[in-house]
């Protein structure tokens, strides 16, 4: 099946090896609304993202997926003017409530940007750093805890033999692989990307991607992206979001079959066409 | 040199030259300019190495000064010099720094503090040297009771140097993308671990420069000496003697002592290999220390 | 954002160290007033513009207290440097960014940041061995208002030319291209789009130099002969506020020496007045 043929059939979801059949929220969304310095950027968001789910957020630039991916996180109280209104809960508990512990969140709530950002340390020292920062004391854990994810995200085989040099020199790829894997190190319950692939080249596009698909059903999957062939390759569900009047807003969410194949609202019908957005 | 400068040569060297005189004018002007301080410069330099040369031995870099610096050598001068730079650093890294990160990373949407600091760094390094030297001598030398002394004079450059280093440290910071403070808040990491060990190492490039800009800036310092750190030629005790610098000496050699030209021109070499010297290995230390770390592909 | 306490304990310890720098500007002219206090109150500020000359000692009423000698002195001095270091400062800018060959671009900046490295107490020493007494062969005494001009306006070139030399580089690439695409000549695409262009890169720079020029104190004290008096031509002496200062401080006594921080007082007023007028500048030009 090629990989960019977006007239390929869509496998009916129930189909694909080890998706997630029983559809239990991990994360709920209730009226989610953001605004900077008074601008609307999103509005009356309410979505239910499942656990064990791979959700593709779609939608043209500029509709608020990015806004909407950080607020999962509380990555929107480092924008100076945001206000975030409605609310977003994990397992029940609101994680915008005063006194919610940010650093126990971010550490459930793993994400990874659209340009690959390995801190400018030594490709081990990327993984370690967080670990040790997050209470690992041992060395040895933390270093059997970076092989371990290595190998999952299957970079182990390229770096083995260089884990002291500099992460910066890797490519762009290795480099993104290698942010998930920091991010995978702490052992997340969800995980935000945000167009993880288009800074990447193809063959390196794919191999993210294979791996964004091994992550099913371990990981509670959130993915923006703009590439439509790759969110039918990869979504387990679907939101696609617009802008009405001048605000991103959730224009449809459901299953991938029936998103993709049966959309029932017309601007999605459209956008998935080809003829809008 | 970019593109750009190069198309206008291209172009313009097909330009007839009788058809564009303000050029010709223009061109020789430039260029007789530039040959004219080249001129100067090796005349200056030129006229120091060969004034220098006679009086650069071992002894002239290791033994004490006498007969008013006439003969003898520079060595407590240099070992005062250094002194003098090491509390004047000991003291304007840490609060440059420290400053510098404030500035960076606390004050991106404004606030008075620090419009405040930037406004006053800005005024102290316009300052004339001899307004730090009655600084110096009034706060340090005799508010503070430490007379004319190393630690006094090592202060008073500290605060010469403060505005350089915040200066560039700050500007180091800023050039850091947001992508690594990004990446370290989506991991959880505090602001202090990220700072630590994220942030400076990539900044490490601007806190060189004013390093480098504060040493020289630091060692060729007379002025603001002159009345806090004093005159005393001898080797220093402690932090809280007197002590004279190079550059001191220079001025001592060069105004208070007939027949002394002979070991200030020396003395003036030895200064500016120092400075050499001290560029170098910074730029060296630096350069292995960051190839360690951050060489990107 | 940061909810850790030790990211507080970091905060609070940057903003002190922030304090400190900040307030170590606070701290020089509380010390330059309050030194100053005794001068100006038996004194009077008056006086020090209008007494007949300086000559301090004997005490409030008997000495004689003005600063305009050597203000005068100052300000000649620095504006000669000015006038010279800038076409010449301009001229070595466009140089390096315009006329030279790669290499020799390359090393003449070199030789320009050597020239900006070296420190004002071997410009003046040469000056004193060198440039005086040639001086001294064409019109005695040599030490003089035209050696401190000269001395300066090199001490002073490598700041303009560097600040320039930057300002010209970073003019819009997409402004050479159209004039070399208009076929316009090399002197005309500079004095029609770059130097316009660079303006306030070039503005600041002058204002920087002025403001070094006008707080030198080591080569103008070796070069200028230290007379206070107005002078009547380019040979006089001259004596300039910062000299005086580091001539007399070292025995001053009592109303001597509080005047001496008057004119510290004076050298602070004129750098800060530079340093507004270079954000204004700066300013002006960003929304030209």
């Amino acid at each position: 099946m090629s990989a960019s043929d977006p007239n390929q059939p869509i496998r009916p979801w129930a189909e694909r090896a080890g998706c997630c059949p029983e559809r239990k929220p991990h994360l709920r969304v209730h009226d989610l609304s953001v605004s900077y310095h008074g601008t609307p950027a999103i509005r009356n968001v309410t979505m239910d993202l499942s656990r064990g789910c791979i959700t593709a957020i779609i939608g043209p630039s500029g509709c608020g997926k990015s806004t909407f991916l950080n607020c999962l996180n509380r990555m929107t109280d480092l924008v100076p003017g945001c206000r975030v209104k409605g609310s977003v809960r994990l397992d029940g508990t609101d994680i915008g409530a005063d006194g919610t512990n940010l650093i126990a969140l971010r550490r459930r709530v793993g994400m990874i940007f659209q340009k690959p950002n390995p801190f400018p340390l030594s490709i081990r020292e990327n993984l370690t750093f967080p670990l040790k920062h997050h209470g690992v004391r041992n060395r040895h854990d933390r270093e059997a805890q970076a092989e371990a994810v290595l190998r999952q995200v299957g970079l182990w085989g390229e770096v083995k033999d260089r884990l002291d040099q500099p992460a910066l020199r890797l490519s762009g790829g290795q480099q993104q692989r290698l942010c998930l894997a920091r991010a995978l190190v702490l052992n997340p319950e969800v995980i935000l990307l945000d167009e993880p692939c288009s800074a990447l080249d193809p063959i390196a596009s794919g191999m993210v991607e294979d791996l964004i698909a091994s992550l099913r059903t371990s990981y509670t999957v959130v993915i923006v992206t703009h590439n439509l062939p790759q969110a039918r390759r990869l979504a387990d569900d679907v939101a696609m979001f617009w802008l009405v009047d001048g605000a991103g807003t959730l224009i449809e969410y459901g299953t991938a079959g029936k998103l993709f194949e049966t959309p029932e609202k017309e601007i999605t019908a459209d956008y998935l066409r080809g003829a809008r957005g | 040199m970019s593109t750009p400068e190069r198309a206008i040569r291209r172009t313009t060297s097909r330009v007839a030259p009788s058809s564009d005189w303000p050029g010709c004018v223009a061109a020789g002007t430039v260029w007789l300019v530039a040959l004219l301080v080249a001129c100067v410069f090796f005349w200056i330099v030129g006229d120091l190495i060969r004034h220098a040369l006679p009086h650069l031995t071992w002894s002239f870099l290791v033994e004490a000064p006498s007969d008013a610096g006439r003969s003898g050598g520079i060595g407590p001068i240099l070992v005062s010099t250094m002194w003098l730079l090491g509390v004047c650093l000991t003291v304007s890294v840490p609060i440059g720094v420290g400053a510098a990160m404030y500035l960076a990373e606390f004050t991106r949407n404004g606030g008075r503090l620090g419009r405040f600091v930037r406004g006053s760094l800005d005024v102290l390094a316009g300052v004339p040297s001899i307004v730090f030297g009655l600084f110096g001598n009034a706060l340090f030398s005799i508010y503070l009771g430490m007379g004319f002394s190393i630690l006094s004079g090592g202060l008073t450059l500290a605060c010469m140097v403060l505005p350089i280093l915040i200066r560039t440290t700050e500007e180091g910071l800023r050039a850091v993308p947001d992508d690594y403070r990004r990446a370290a808040v989506a991991l959880g990491l505090s602001q202090t671990v990220t700072m630590w060990r994220v942030l400076l190492p990539a900044a490490a490039p601007g806190l060189i420069v004013g390093l480098v800009l504060g040493i020289g800036r630091a060692v060729g310092e007379t002025a603001a000496l002159l009345f806090t750190s004093g005159y005393v030629d001898r080797m220093p005790e402690s932090l809280l003697d007197s002590g004279r610098s190079l550059a001191v000496h220079i001025y001592d050699l060069a105004m208070n002592v007939p027949g002394g030209s002979g070991h200030a021109y020396a003395t003036a070499f030895v200064l500016i290999g120092l400075l050499l010297v001290m560029n170098v290995l910074t730029f060296w230390i630096a350069d292995r220390w960051l190839h360690r770390r951050v060489t990107p592909a | 954002m940061y909810p850790l306490p030790t990211d507080a304990i970091l905060r609070k310890t940057l903003r002190t160290t922030a304090a400190v720098a900040g307030g170590v500007m606070l701290l020089i002219f509380a010390f330059l007033a309050i030194e100053s206090l005794p001068a100006l109150r038996s004194v009077g500020f008056a006086r020090f513009f209008t007494d007949p000359s300086w000559h301090p000692a004997g005490g409030a009423q008997v000495g004689r207290f003005s600063l305009t000698p050597m203000l005068v002195g100052t300000l000649t001095a620095a504006v000669g440097a000015v006038l010279l270091a800038t076409p010449l400062g301009i001229a070595s800018a466009l140089f390096c960014a315009f006329y030279a060959p790669p290499r020799a671009g390359a090393a003449y900046r070199g030789l320009i940041e050597l020239l900006a490295g070296i420190p004002s107490v071997i410009y003046g020493f040469w000056g004193l061995v060198v440039l005086a007494p040639l001086i001294r062969h064409w019109q005695p005494p040599g030490q003089s208002l035209l050696a401190g001009v000269l001395i300066l306006s090199v001490m002073i070139l490598p700041t303009v030319a560097l600040l320039a030399e930057s300002s010209l580089r970073s003019v819009p690439r997409a402004y050479l291209q159209g004039a070399a695409a208009l076929g316009l000549s090399r002197w005309a695409t500079i004095r029609g789009v770059a130097l316009p262009a660079a303006r306030s890169g070039i503005v600041a720079a002058i204002l920087l130099a002025t403001g070094r020029a006008l707080g030198e104190t080591m080569a103008v004290l070796m070069v200028t002969g230290n007379v206070a008096r107005v002078p009547g031509s380019v040979f006089d002496p001259i004596r300039t506020l910062t000299a005086n200062i580091a001539l007399e401080l070292g025995y001053a006594l009592d109303h001597h020496r509080s005047a001496l921080f008057v004119s510290g007082l004076l050298l602070m007023v004129m750098t800060v007045i530079i340093v507004i007028a270079a954000a204004w500048s700066g300013r002006r030009h960003e929304h030209a």
